[in-house]
């Protein structure tokens, strides 16, 4: 099977406060997944699980404490950043953070256009800028000449994304690219995501909160929660049927669009304590339902579900993923 | 659900860029007619670029240059008095600000010093807006509102950078709640949030705003969201309010073809079948287009609409509509 990229026990901490009360905060808690290419594979999870993180790694923007990053085939030394390949390009989630108000627009086209050497003339470049606008909607003149307080989020998501394609990527990292557009614009830019991957083979990572996008347009998904994958699969297989106990948590909260099916009950989020990230046993434990006495003193590994990896106890009678992939490995 | 405690009056407000010599008007907000009841949930929905951000500037009484207020009003009523917030001077509307009225801007870092710890924020924050007298309170009322939002009171000591983006977003939320404000204006205040942080935020909107009896207005793209939530909704294309209704009709009776589309691209689970985004490309606010805006992309456009902007329509009693389809409008004007 071939892989694109391959994230292995990818681990970062990060330590918070003041030289006297210092914290430990394990962001990304030993996690592996691939991204096969011309697929479009979804991180998604709670806040501050560390998926941003992930990405930043994977990018070379943050130094992982743990773990490797192979990509294309290539381990991923320490000083060599994936980042500046031609082959990743990022999305990130605030726009308006992505660019300087003091510079135009324009000139970060310009510029990848000079750092990969894309094209020979100005007049080529302009050609080149204008067609990747094109594929979002947008035109080179609409931002000749103007700073980005001139468009709106929505605008700048998409010029960015347009410049993410000039140096045609085989993979975009995509982070909460449609939070900040309406719903009409979500899916023309999740459509476009679709036609790059069947058009053009290129592979997606993409991190959202938006789990009905999600299931639209991603093959395979993981599902985060305090620095761990807790669920993996198929989006049929994680979001029509979701294994692990935080997974229905999830897919039970998204606010259906339909104010006669409002949200039922109150939901407790004060339990939900820095403490859990240093917590033995599964940091789920302190509200699932299903808790049992194991949960709180073992990790669980990730066990075999019809196929979909889910790191829960609930489970414990299927076979652990690990061993199904070594017996996949040696037939 | 009371009187209006906010309105605004033929709004406009405007960007006027220089560029080269040459000035350049973005018109983002175009004679808007808005009333805010008491004790409401008041969404606002739209295109990207619409102009919700800059409605919600302009009904903050935060326009700054190169944004412009070009005709129109907004009233405020405050203690049971009308006050026109453009003869406000800039101390009085730094006091209402927060304590009357509290505004999170989209983009929530914008808020935060990035180099300052939260703690910091939040101590300038109380030390500038209350007395002695109610400090310890206020400090006391930051934790507990951290604690409901599923945030450790430990993050005080981070730096904004330190925090996920999710995390900056519940600290200003938290932060707008504090001062026990009449109207809370949030900018896509849950958009970085996973859904069940999100269902929390909201649950502690709606509970800060059934116990102070106060107003929310509230702009986002998550129509989920809205659906949860807001009691009414007003439906923004090109700097203007084209459909308002009950969150009920807005999803069961979409009127205006906008609308429409807005509601129908909505992704649904276990539906994979290809999902059309409205068709043609965004007006242009610089110049935007003639009669009602919606025409170049309106399937429904006949000749009236490329002329003349329709006023609005009462389909139902608290349902109004800016379309030549539903009638040449009376009530109100929307241009
Ligand atoms: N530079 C840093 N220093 C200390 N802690 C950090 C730093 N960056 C991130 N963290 C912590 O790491 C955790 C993961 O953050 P990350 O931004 O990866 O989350 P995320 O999954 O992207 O969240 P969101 O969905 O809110 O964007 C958080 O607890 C955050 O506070
Ligand atoms: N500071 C500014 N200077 C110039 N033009 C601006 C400025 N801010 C916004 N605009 C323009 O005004 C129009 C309305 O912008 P606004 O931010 O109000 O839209 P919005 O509906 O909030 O969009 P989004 O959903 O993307 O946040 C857009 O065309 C935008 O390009
Ligand atoms: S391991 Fe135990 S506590 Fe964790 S999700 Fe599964 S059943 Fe719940
Ligand atoms: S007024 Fe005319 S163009 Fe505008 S939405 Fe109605 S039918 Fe379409
Ligand atoms: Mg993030
Ligand atoms: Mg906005």
């Amino acid at each position: 099977m071939e892989k694109l990229l391959e994230v292995e026990n990818l681990t970062k901490i990060f330590t918070l406060g003041s030289v006297l009360s210092r914290v430990k905060i394990t962001a990304v808690d030993n996690i592996s997944f691939f991204i096969r290419p011309a697929e479009i594979f979804a991180l998604a999870g709670e806040s501050g699980c560390g998926k941003s993180t992930t990405a930043r790694i994977i990018m070379g923007f943050e130094r992982a404490t743990s773990g490797t990053i192979i990509h294309n085939g290539r381990r991923e030394g320490k000083n060599e950043k994936v980042w500046f390949t031609e082959g990743i390009q990022a999305i990130f989630q605030d726009p308006f953070a992505t660019f300087n108000p003091l510079r135009t627009v324009e000139r970060y086209f310009f510029e990848t256009i000079q750092n990969y050497r894309l094209a020979t003339s100005k007049q080529e470049a302009i050609e080149r800028i204008d067609a990747k606008l094109r594929l979002v909607g947008l035109t080179y003149d609409d931002l000749a000449g103007k700073y980005p307080s001139e468009f709106s989020g929505g605008q700048l998501q998409r010029i960015s994304i347009a410049r993410a394609l000039l140096t045609d990527p085989k993979l975009i990292i995509a982070d909460e690219p449609v939070s900040m557009v309406d719903a009409s614009l979500r899916m023309s830019i999740v459509n476009l995501f679709k036609r790059l991957r069947d058009d053009f083979g290129v592979s997606v990572l993409y991190i959202t909160h938006d789990l009905a996008t999600a299931y639209y347009v991603c093959d395979r998904i993981a599902i985060m929660f305090r620095g761990k994958i807790v669920e993996m699969g198929t989006v049929e297989q994680v979001l029509m049927a979701p294994k692990h106990p935080y997974t229905q948590l999830l897919r039970a909260s998204i606010p259906e669009a339909d104010p006669a099916r409002r949200w039922q009950g109150m939901i407790r989020l004060s339990d939900i304590e820095q403490d859990e990230y240093l917590r033995q046993g599964c940091r789920f434990a302190g509200r699932c339902p299903h808790v049992m006495d194991v949960c709180r003193r073992v990790t669980p590994p990730q066990f075999d579900v019809d196929g979909a990896q889910v790191a829960c106890h609930l489970y414990a009678e299927m076979p652990r993923s690990d061993e199904v992939l070594i017996a996949s490995q040696g037939q | 659900m009371g009187d209006a405690i906010l309105r605004a009056e033929a709004l406009r407000a405007f960007y006027a860029l220089d560029i080269y010599g040459k000035t350049k008007i973005i018109q983002a907000v175009n004679d808007v007619d808005l009333e805010i009841r008491e004790n409401e949930v008041y969404g606002i929905a739209g295109e990207s670029g619409c102009g919700k951000s800059t409605l919600l500037k302009a009904l903050a009484a935060a326009i700054e240059p190169p944004l412009r207020l070009m005709g129109g009003k907004v009233v405020y009523r405050v203690n049971g008095a009308e006050i026109d917030v453009a003869t406000l001077s800039q101390e009085e509307k730094r006091r209402l600000r927060m304590t009357y009225i509290a505004y999170v801007p989209q983009g929530s870092m914008s808020v935060l010093n990035p180099v300052m710890r939260i703690r910091d924020t939040y101590r300038d924050f109380i030390e500038s807006h209350l007395d002695v007298r109610q400090k310890g309170e206020a400090f006391a009322l930051a934790r507990e509102h951290l604690v409901e939002l599923g945030l450790p009171p430990k993050i005080l000591d981070a730096y904004p950078h330190q925090l996920s983006g999710g995390m900056r977003q519940r600290v200003t939320i938290a932060l707008a709640t504090l001062l026990k404000p009449r109207i809370i204006i949030g900018d896509e205040p849950t958009t970085a949030l996973d859904v069940v942080v999100q269902r929390g935020v909201v649950q502690l909107l709606r509970d800060v705003q059934s116990r102070l009896k106060n107003t929310i207005v509230l702009v986002t793209h998550d129509m989920g969201v809205h659906a949860n939530i807001a009691d009414r909704i007003g439906i923004m294309y090109a700097g203007k309010i084209v459909e308002e209704a009950s969150a009920e009709r807005i999803f069961g009776a979409p009127t205006h073809p906008y609308t429409r589309y807005l509601i129908d691209s909505l992704p649904r689970f276990g539906d994979k079948t290809p999902r059309e985004s409205v068709p043609g490309s965004p007006p242009s606010l610089a110049n935007p287009p003639s009669g009602c805006p919606f025409h170049p992309r309106c399937p429904h456009a006949m000749e009236i609409c490329k002329r003349e902007m329709p006023g609005f329509t009462r389909v139902a009693p608290d349902h109004r509509v800016a379309c030549w389809l539903v009638g040449e409008g009376s009530y109100g004007k929307a241009a």
